[in-house]
C-alpha cells in the first residue's frame, strides 16, 4: 500500500550530466576533463595520464601513414552467415547493425601505404566491429596482406585489436588462425619482415596466431594482452588476479613483447625499425 | 562396462542385465531360453543402432567427454608397438596433459603425440583434465621438429576440453605457444595425420592439431569454443549448451561438409567406451590409408598442400 504519493519527478530521473558534446571530453582512466580538440593532437593519448583511447583504423591510417599514401585493397569484402548461425540475435542481424554502426565491412582494413617514406602492406583492425572477432573476412583480409607483402617484397604492418575468433562462424573462424600463421610462416622464411603491433585489447585466437607471431612485437601502453579472458582465469584458479595482469608492462616482463610504444612516438619508431631493416649493407659483401 | 552413464544408455545397460540374467538362469536351471535370449540379442542390436544414431550434437558431445572413453594413451598403447615416452619442453618444465615419443605403427617408425586425460581423482589432477600448458605445446613442437629431422611421419591424438586458462599458462606464453605451433606444424616437411578422439576445444585443440589429414571418432567434437562458453557469452546462460551446440555444429558430420576434417571414423557397438578393439581397429584403417596416400608426396609438397588447404577455408563475399 502506498502512503504518499510522489509528485514531482525523483532525483534518479535526472538525466546524467554529460560533457558538452564535441568539446571536451571526460579521460576513462584518470576522469580528468580534456579539451577534445588538444586529445586530437595528441592522437587521443589522455594529456594528464597517458590513457590511450581507442580509436578505429581511419585514425591508424591518419596517424601512422604518410598523408594520402594508403590505398586500400579488397575494400568491399564481406562476411557470410553461412551457418545461418542463430543464437539471441541471427548472425545476418549481427553483422548488418555492425556494419550500419561502423560504416565498415568487417573488422579489418588493408593496402598498401607509406610510413616516412617506406613503402609497406599495412593492415588494422577495427575494434568496434563485433569486438573485432576474427571471422573469415579478417582471416582472409590478413592472409591478402601477407601476400601483397611477400610478391612486392615488402614489409608488413599489423595493428591487431581484437577479442578472438568470431563464434558465429564457429570452426571456420578457428582455421583463420591456421590461414594466416601458415601464410605469415612462408613469408618469414623468404624473409619478410612482419612488424606487430598489438593495442588494447589484444586477446584469445589473434594472439595465438598473427598477433604474436611478429618480428618485432610493439604494444600500446596499458593494452590487455593475452589468450584466456581475465574472468575466466579467475573463475579457474578461484582468486583475484594481480594488478596490471596481461597488461602491455606485463608482457614486456614477461617476454613477449619487445617495447611499449606510447601512441604519439609510434611513427617515428616505426620508420627506425623499417630503417634498420630495410636498409642494404647488411653484410661485407652485399 | 564403463559404471557411469548417460540418460539415454540406461535402456541399453537395462536390457544387457536382462539378457545376461537370463543366459545365467537358463544354465542353472536347464532351461531352454535360446528363442528368448536371441530374440532379445536382435532387440539390443537394434536399441543400440537406434540410440546412437540418433544421438543430438548435445549428446554426441556429452559421449566425447564420457569419464570411460579411452584416451590417447589406450590408443597408443594398442595401436603402437615399444612406445618411448619423452619428456619435457627444455625450457621449463614438462606437461603431463601432452603425452609423446617415437613408436612404431605397423613396423613404421613414427612419432606419436597425445593430449592425455585422467580416469580417476588423482590421475585427472596429475593431467590436469587435458588441459595444457604452454609447456605442453613447447615439448609437442619440440617432438614435432624432431621427427622432422629424422623423416618420420608424425600421429597426433586430440582430447582436450581447452588449453588451461591458468595465472602461469598465461605468464608463459599460452598465446604465443599455440601460435608457434600452429606456424611451425605448417612447415613440417612430413606427414601430419591427425585424429580427434574426444574433445576437440579451440586453439587448446589447434596447437597441436594442424595436419594434412583430419580424422574425428563418429562420437568426438571440434568447435571454436565449448558449447557452454558459447552459450555463456551468447545466451549468457551456460545451461543453452544444448542450443549453442546445435548453432555450433561442432559434430563430424557437419565438419565434414565444411570441409574442415577429412574422414569420419565410425565407432562400432555403440561408442569407443562400449567397443573400444572396433573403435582402435577403425582407426587403425584411417592411419594406414591416408600415412599410404601421404607418403607419394615429398616434403615440399606436404607443406604447399598443407598451406592450399587452409587457404581455402573460409566464406565471404569478394565483390
Amino acid at each position: 500500500m502506498v502512503w504518499f504519493k510522489r509528485n514531482t519527478p525523483g532525483l534518479a530521473k535526472q538525466a546524467k550530466k554529460n560533457t558538452p558534446d564535441g568539446l571536451w571530453i571526460k579521460c576513462e582512466s584518470c576522469k580528468e576533463i580534456i579539451y577534445k580538440k588538444q586529445l586530437i593532437e595528441n592522437s587521443y593519448v589522455c594529456s594528464h595520464c597517458e590513457f590511450h583511447f581507442r580509436i578505429n583504423s581511419r585514425k591508424y591510417i591518419e596517424l601512422l601513414l604518410d598523408e594520402g599514401s594508403f590505398e586500400e585493397r579488397c575494400e568491399g569484402m564481406e562476411a557470410v552467415d553461412f551457418l545461418h548461425f542463430r543464437d539471441q540475435k541471427r548472425y545476418s542481424e549481427r553483422l548488418k547493425s555492425a556494419r550500419q554502426k561502423t560504416g565498415l565491412k568487417d573488422a579489418m582494413r588493408f593496402g598498401i601505404g607509406a610510413v616516412g617514406g617506406h613503402p609497406v602492406v599495412f593492415s588494422v583492425m577495427d575494434f568496434s566491429f563485433i569486438g573485432g572477432s576474427m571471422g573469415s573476412v579478417v582471416g582472409e583480409k590478413v592472409a591478402r596482406a601477407v601476400d601483397l607483402a611477400r610478391e612486392h617484397r615488402l614489409p608488413l604492418i599489423i595493428v591487431s585489436a581484437s577479442g578472438g575468433a568470431r563464434m558465429m562462424e564457429s570452426i571456420i573462424s578457428l582455421m583463420q588462425m591456421a590461414k594466416t600463421s601458415s601464410r605469415l610462416a612462408r613469408f618469414s622464411a623468404e624473409g619478410g619482415l612482419y612488424i606487430s603491433i598489438l593495442t588494447n585489447p589484444t586477446t584469445a585466437g589473434v594472439v595465438a596466431s598473427y598477433a604474436m607471431l611478429g618480428d618485432v612485437h610493439i604494444a600500446e601502453p596499458g593494452a590487455l594482452i593475452g589468450f584466456a579472458g581475465p574472468r575466466v582465469i579467475k573463475q579457474t584458479i578461484g582468486q583475484d588476479l594481480p594488478d596490471g595482469f596481461q597488461r602491455a608492462a606485463f608482457q614486456l616482463e614477461h617476454g613477449f613483447v619487445d617495447m611499449i610504444v606510447n601512441r604519439k612516438e609510434m611513427k617515428s619508431k616505426l620508420m627506425t625499425l623499417l630503417r634498420f631493416f630495410t636498409a642494404t649493407g647488411g653484410t661485407a659483401d652485399a | 562396462m564403463p559404471d557411469i552413464l548417460l540418460d539415454f544408455e540406461k535402456p541399453i545397460v537395462k536390457l544387457e542385465k536382462k539378457i545376461s540374467e537370463m543366459k545365467a538362469l537358463a544354465e542353472e536351471e536347464n532351461l531352454e531360453l535360446a528363442g528368448t535370449i536371441r530374440n532379445l540379442e536382435k532387440k539390443l542390436d537394434k536399441l543400440v543402432k537406434d540410440t546412437y544414431s540418433g544421438l543430438s550434437r548435445w549428446e554426441r558431445v556429452q559421449l566425447a567427454r564420457h569419464p570411460a572413453r579411452p584416451f590417447s594413451l589406450d590408443y597408443i598403447n594398442h595401436l603402437f608397438t615399444d612406445f618411448t615416452e619423452l619428456h619435457g619442453d627444455r625450457l621449463f618444465g614438462d606437461d603431463p596433459a601432452l603425452v609423446g615419443g617415437p613408436a612404431f605403427f605397423n613396423g613404421r617408425p613414427v612419432m606419436v603425440i597425445g593430449q592425455q586425460k585422467g580416469r580417476n581423482t588423482k590421475e585427472k589432477l596429475f593431467r590436469n583434465f587435458g588441459m595444457m600448458n604452454p609447456e605442453g605445446y613447447r615439448k609437442a613442437i619440440r617432438l614435432m621438429k624432431m621427427a622432422a629431422k629424422f623423416r618420420r611421419p608424425i600421429i597426433v591424438f586430440v582430447d582436450t576440453p581447452g588449453a588451461y586458462p591458468g595465472l602461469g599458462a598465461e605468464e608463459r606464453g599460452q598465446g604465443e605457444a599455440i601460435a608457434r605451433n600452429i606456424y611451425e606444424m605448417a612447415r613440417l616437411p612430413v606427414p601430419l595425420v591427425v585424429v580427434i578422439i574426444g574433445e576437440g576445444a579451440s586453439g587448446g585443440a589447434l596447437g597441436i592439431g594442424l595436419g594434412d589429414r583430419i580424422l574425428m571418432l563418429e562420437n568426438s567434437w571440434y568447435s571454436v569454443i565449448t558449447p557452454e562458453g558459447c552459450a555463456a557469452i551468447l545466451w549468457r546462460d551456460a545451461a543453452k549448451a544444448n542450443l549453442a551446440a546445435d548453432a555450433l555444429k561442432l559434430i563430424p558430420a557437419d565438419l565434414i561438409k565444411l570441409g574442415v576434417i577429412d574422414e569420419i571414423i565410425s565407432e562400432p557397438g555403440g561408442g569407443a567406451h562400449r567397443n573400444f578393439a572396433g573403435t582402435a581397429d577403425a582407426v587403425r584403417t584411417g592411419l594406414l590409408t591416408h600415412l599410404a596416400e601421404l607418403d607419394t608426396l615429398d616434403g615440399e609438397s606436404l607443406i604447399s598442400a598443407r598451406l592450399e588447404k587452409y587457404a581455402a577455408m573460409g566464406y565471404y563475399h569478394d565483390r
